[in-house]
Parts: structure tokens; sequence; C-alpha cells
């Protein structure tokens, strides 16, 4: 039956509604989880606050969970689901670069969005250098098409890529993600910082 | 305990595992139902595609970027899923901080720096942030939580370096954070 959109059960109108009240969902669970915050954001990288870690891997995990139990009860059609494609060295580069963005600037386009909303004046002009940062890529888009569109590997799975099923890759994250929770409550004991 | 240190108002935030629950089953509804994931930087692309197209028409007819992007996209740029998940961010975020008194004008920054460093540094993120969204096809949201949502591994890739590349300059930075 899902998605309904690519199944038509919902008009394309509905859908960008839905899109709205999904939106309200994601801003209010990332800013009732500290994430409008960039101190604690950035704590992350320095062990006093490793909620993003949490959060993070929390939400991946429930989510993979999720859809494959959802694919299993035949209530949606994973193939009709977007995944990303790979381009291997533009998503390498371009994720080096997010990283400095995020330890120089403290948020990530989402967070930051949050952040504002709720009256955080740093975050208004790191949103003010998103818009300017993709302005600079569009304007050098020819130069970097190349290396933008090359390296395409396809839309393979995490699985697909080891050659495992689905179910014993997300064991395998959830166990590594439970052994990342605990190192992030221990470094929170170890590196502690007050309240800000 | 000196009795001139205000009693610090704690910032009520949600436990961080449920928070991380409820995300998940807002990423599991953005999948049900409209076949796609959570994301950010695209809507922040919207805005840019839009404001050229309004200012520079000339510009956006020529440039290789526009082009392709406006060929793709017969609708115009704010007619998209992002767009309107975007505002529904910002309206989310803004009851949350209603709702647990968290609105305030104010620039946040470690003790050690000044408001002036903090923007500065704010700028400058928010670029390096933005071009690599677009070099790397999606932000944080978009391709990294989303992509490994559905077991995308572009998205595994996504999350390693970017959070493997904030974990290896922290160092440097060190002094605008703690």
């Amino acid at each position: 039956m899902g998605p309904l959109i690519v199944s038509d059960i919902i008009t394309q109108n509905t859908n960008f509604f839905l899109a709205f009240l999904i939106g309200i969902g994601f801003g209010f669970v990332l800013e009732s989880s500290g994430f409008s915050s960039s101190r604690k954001l950035a704590g992350m990288f320095y062990g006093y606050d490793t909620v993003v870690l949490k959060v993070f891997f929390t939400a991946a995990i429930v989510a993979m969970l999720g859809l494959l139990f959802m694919s299993l009860f035949n209530w949606i059609d994973l193939d009709m689901v977007y995944v990303n494609p790979t381009y291997l060295w533009s998503t390498i580069v371009g994720g080096i670069i997010m990283g400095a963005g995020f330890i120089v600037g403290g948020f990530c386009p989402g967070t930051s969005f949050c952040a504002a909303a709720i009256g955080k004046i740093d975050a208004l002009f790191f949103i003010g250098g998103i818009f300017l940062g993709i302005f600079i890529f569009t304007e050098a888009y020819p130069l970097l098409e190349g290396f933008y569109k090359g390296s395409f590997r396809g839309t393979p799975t995490l699985p697909e890529a080891l050659g495992l099923k689905d179910g014993v890759v997300v064991l395998g994250i959830i166990i590594v993600a439970l052994g990342m929770f605990w190192a992030g409550e221990w470094a929170e004991k170890k590196f502690p910082r007050k309240e800000y | 305990m000196s009795e001139a240190v205000k009693p610090i108002k704690k910032a009520k935030y949600i436990n961080p595992y449920l928070g991380g629950i409820l995300l998940g089953l807002v990423l599991i509804a953005a999948n049900f139902v409209s076949g796609r994931g959570l994301g950010a930087s695209g809507a922040a692309k919207s805005v840019v595609v839009a404001t050229v197209n309004s200012v520079s028409p000339g510009h956006a007819e020529k440039a290789l970027f526009f082009r392709e992007y406006n060929e793709s996209h017969p609708d115009g740029p704010m007619k998209a899923w992002l767009v309107f998940q975007m505002l529904g961010v910002i309206v989310g975020a803004f009851l949350s901080g209603a709702i647990f008194k968290r609105l305030k004008f104010k620039v946040e920054h470690s003790p050690k720096i000044t408001s002036k460093r903090r923007i500065i540094f704010a700028v400058m993120g928010g670029i390096l942030f933005g071009f690599g969204s677009q070099l790397g096809r999606g932000c944080t949201s978009g391709s990294a939580l989303s992509g490994m949502g559905v077991l995308s591994l572009g998205g595994f890739i996504s999350m390693a370096f970017i959070f493997g590349t904030a974990f290896a300059l922290a160092w440097f930075f060190r002094k605008n954070w703690i």
C-alpha cells in the first residue's frame, strides 16, 4: 500500500500538505532534543554531550527496522522508496566539506533552521552562509560538473555492497550503535561540562 | 556555593533516546507517505534557485546549473516537497521552543569567545555546509540520516565523512566550543 503518493492513494497537493505536517514533527523533535543549540551539537565532537549520536543513531535504527518490518508485512513497497544514489567521490568530498562546516559553524542545515526558529541569531548567519555556499556551487558548477556526476555507482544498499542480507546488516548496525551509545554515556561522565 | 551565583535555569530537553525513536517514526512516516526521506539543504537550494530566477532571469537562462535545474523542475523550484517540509520544521521548532520556554533572541557562544567571532565562524560554517551539501547531494538529514534509514550505501558514506571530518578537525576549533 505504501508509499501513498506512488500508489496514487493521495494527490500531489495532499502530499505537500503532509510534507508540512511531517516537517512539524521533524522540527519539533529536533528542537525538543536540544538540536537548536550549537554548543550542544558540537559537544558530540568533544565528548561532553553526545546527544547527536544518541538521537541520530536511534532514529536511523528505528527507521531501518520499521521499514524492514513494514516491507515484510507488505505495508510498504521498498522498491518504490527513494534510495540515494551513490556517486562515490563527490559524496566523500562533499562529506568532508560538510564535516568541516559542522565543526566550524556548529550546525547542519536542518538544525540551523530549528535554532533560528527559536531566536538564535548565530543560526541566522549560518543560514545566510548556506545560501551563499549553494550559490558558490551553482556558479562554479561548470567546473565541478564532471566531478559531481562522475564515479556513479548506481543505487546500491549497504547490504548489497557487502553481499549480506538486510536483516543481518541491520542487526550488525544495532550492535555497533549500542556500543557507541555506551561509549557516549562514558564520555559524558569523563568530560563533563555544565549546562549552558 | 557562593550566594552570588544565580541558580542556573536548566534547559529541559527530552530524553535523547526518546527523541531518536520519535525522529525515526517521522522518517518512517515520510517514506510511507511520500516514498522519500527527510531533508533540509534541498529547500535552501530551492530558495537560491527561486531568487536567481527572479532577480536575474538572464543569468538563470544562461548558467548551466540553473538551466539543468529549471528543466528538471517544470513546476518551479518552490513547489517542492522539501520546501513544504522545511516550512513545517520552522513551525515545529518554534512550537517546541514555545512549549519548553526557549524562545529568546541571542547569539549562543562559548564564554571564551566573542559574539562577533561566533558569527564569523557561523557564516563560514554555513558556506562550507551549503557548498558541501550540493556536492554531496544532501546534508546530514537528506543524505546521511535518510540514506541510512533506507540502507543506502551513499548514506553511510556521507555519515562517515561528515562526522569523521568533524571529529578529525575538532582539536583545531576547540576554543570555539569548550
